[in-house]
């Protein structure tokens, strides 16, 4: 039976995408290379966060933790355990007296988005927080931001959306897209009313056209310190490293995983396509961290890895139809918002594969923003 | 001939030897989360799965030649 929607990429993104699309009673295809979340989901710290590049992806943020945490609960406590579900929401810290500045008005900004935020004075941070350097000016606490483990993440995704009917296929790499479906790279064809490209970095190569570049990151988890840490730690200027300039960049960004263990990013870099580690990079991000938590020096790294961001030009990502591609819709480019953003990604792409409204902004993320895409 | 303690035990070790052979034939270093023991498994310095204490230090166990006057623990 010919499904009314190809998904080629079984990230969490792809997953997100087949369950929202098969619960909305759509017939829908998977297509994975390989395995479930097995490249830019696996490499990701997994942070369901509220980040401000824009109002629109603000709310993109807020309707996506809204959807995890939706799935979290209806899950059984065996099932939600794979998740690694940690409701530790986080502490955007401001290092000086000039950030500290900036506080208050992204809180108003949160809470204007229907986003909880609080301030917490420098007094109150190191209650909060005892691992942080005194010197810290104080934060912005947002509560209802997580961390989950993302592999697990799209395989729960998958397997809800296996259990509204739809198929997934692992091990199926596509080789082209064609103009009713997909060429498999074992030849076969595959056709249906709709494909939706959500292969992360790998779109590229079936999409030449695509605005989309890889973005390195670095990252490093340490053995198991239950106590160490309670929140999810950002430094305030995140956004400066995230969406700002494209030389390399550190940011301080540290997890609480529920293992006790605490994961430790972040690093930007474009134009290095290699999975190795850098190590002066590497030393440079956990330089930046002991600024901010000088007793993390305490704790063995037991694994450090690199992983691709998918990126474009105005690090916003790109979902919605290809504009002259009949039937070709984009979920990609989500750079390194992808576990938070996801579920929302779907929601949009149901309502505009089945032209139903959409409750949110997405003219910020169409691909037809792009004109190289559309004179492809 | 490296003599060297593990945990409470003294032992000699085959010259040459890392620490891999301290572990005894239990194996065990670790404790997984839900209690399930947890041991050595590349031998090459990959899983960290070896990891024990020098002198509060963490190394792997798998990579670390025995040495005379060691005071070895579990992590």
């Amino acid at each position: 039976m010919k499904p009314d929607v190809l998904i080629v990429g079984g990230g969490v993104v792809g997953a997100a995408c087949a369950r929202a699309l098969a619960e909305a009673g759509v017939s829908v295809t998977l297509l994975e290379a390989a395995g479930l979340g097995g490249v830019a989901t696996a490499a990701a710290m997994g942070h369901l966060v509220a980040l401000d590049g824009c109002t629109a992806e603000l709310e993109l943020c807020r309707r996506g933790l809204q959807h995890w945490k939706e799935l979290a609960a209806n899950m059984s406590p065996t099932v939600g355990a794979r998740l690694e579900l940690e409701p530790c929401g986080t502490l955007w810290v401001a290092s000086g007296e000039e950030e500290w500045a900036l506080v208050a008005p992204r809180c108003e900004a949160y809470r204007a988005a229907g986003i909880e935020a609080e301030l917490l004075d420098a007094r109150a941070l190191r209650g909060a927080e005892p691992c942080l350097s005194p010197r810290m000016a104080g934060a912005m606490r947002v509560p209802g931001d997580a961390v989950i483990y993302p592999p697990a993440g799209a395989r729960l995704m998958a397997d809800a959306a296996r259990e509204a009917g739809a198929c997934i296929q692992l091990d199926s790499p596509v080789a082209a897209l064609e103009s009713d479906g997909v060429r498999l790279a074992n030849g076969s064809r595959l056709s249906a009313g709709a494909v939706v490209l959500a292969a992360g970095c790998a779109s590229k190569t079936l999409l030449p056209s695509l605005p989309l570049v890889k973005r390195k990151g670095h990252l490093a988890i340490t053995d198991r310190a239950p106590g160490f840490l309670h929140h999810q730690l950002v430094e305030l200027g995140y956004l400066k490293s995230a969406h700002g300039s494209n030389g390399d960049s550190v940011a301080f960004n540290l997890q609480p995983r529920i293992t006790g263990q605490v994961l430790l990013g972040s690093s930007r870099q474009l134009g290095d396509e290699e999975i190795d580690l850098r190590p002066a990079l590497l030393a440079r991000m956990i330089r930046r961290a002991l600024d901010f938590v000088p007793d993390l020096a305490q704790l063995p790294v037991i694994r450090a890895w690199t992983g691709f961001r998918p990126t474009t030009p105005d690090k916003r990502p790109l979902i919605g139809p290809v504009p002259g591609r009949a039937g070709l819709f984009l979920a990609t480019g989500h750079e390194g918002l992808g576990i938070t953003t996801a579920p929302a990604t779907a929601e949009i792409l149901v309502s505009q594969i089945l032209s139903h409204p959409c409750p949110m902004d997405t003219a910020p993320f169409s691909p037809a923003r792009f004109p190289e895409l559309a004179h492809a | 001939m490296p003599r060297l303690h593990f945990e409470e035990r003294e032992m000699n070790l085959p010259e040459g030897a890392t620490l891999i052979a301290a572990l005894g034939p239990d194996f065990t270093t670790r404790t997984a989360l839900d209690g399930r023991p947890r041991g050595p498994l590349c031998g090459m310095g990959e899983c960290f799965e070896c990891r024990v204490k020098i002198d509060g230090r963490e190394v792997l166990a798998c990579m670390t030649p025995a040495e005379d006057g060691m005071d070895v623990r579990r992590a």
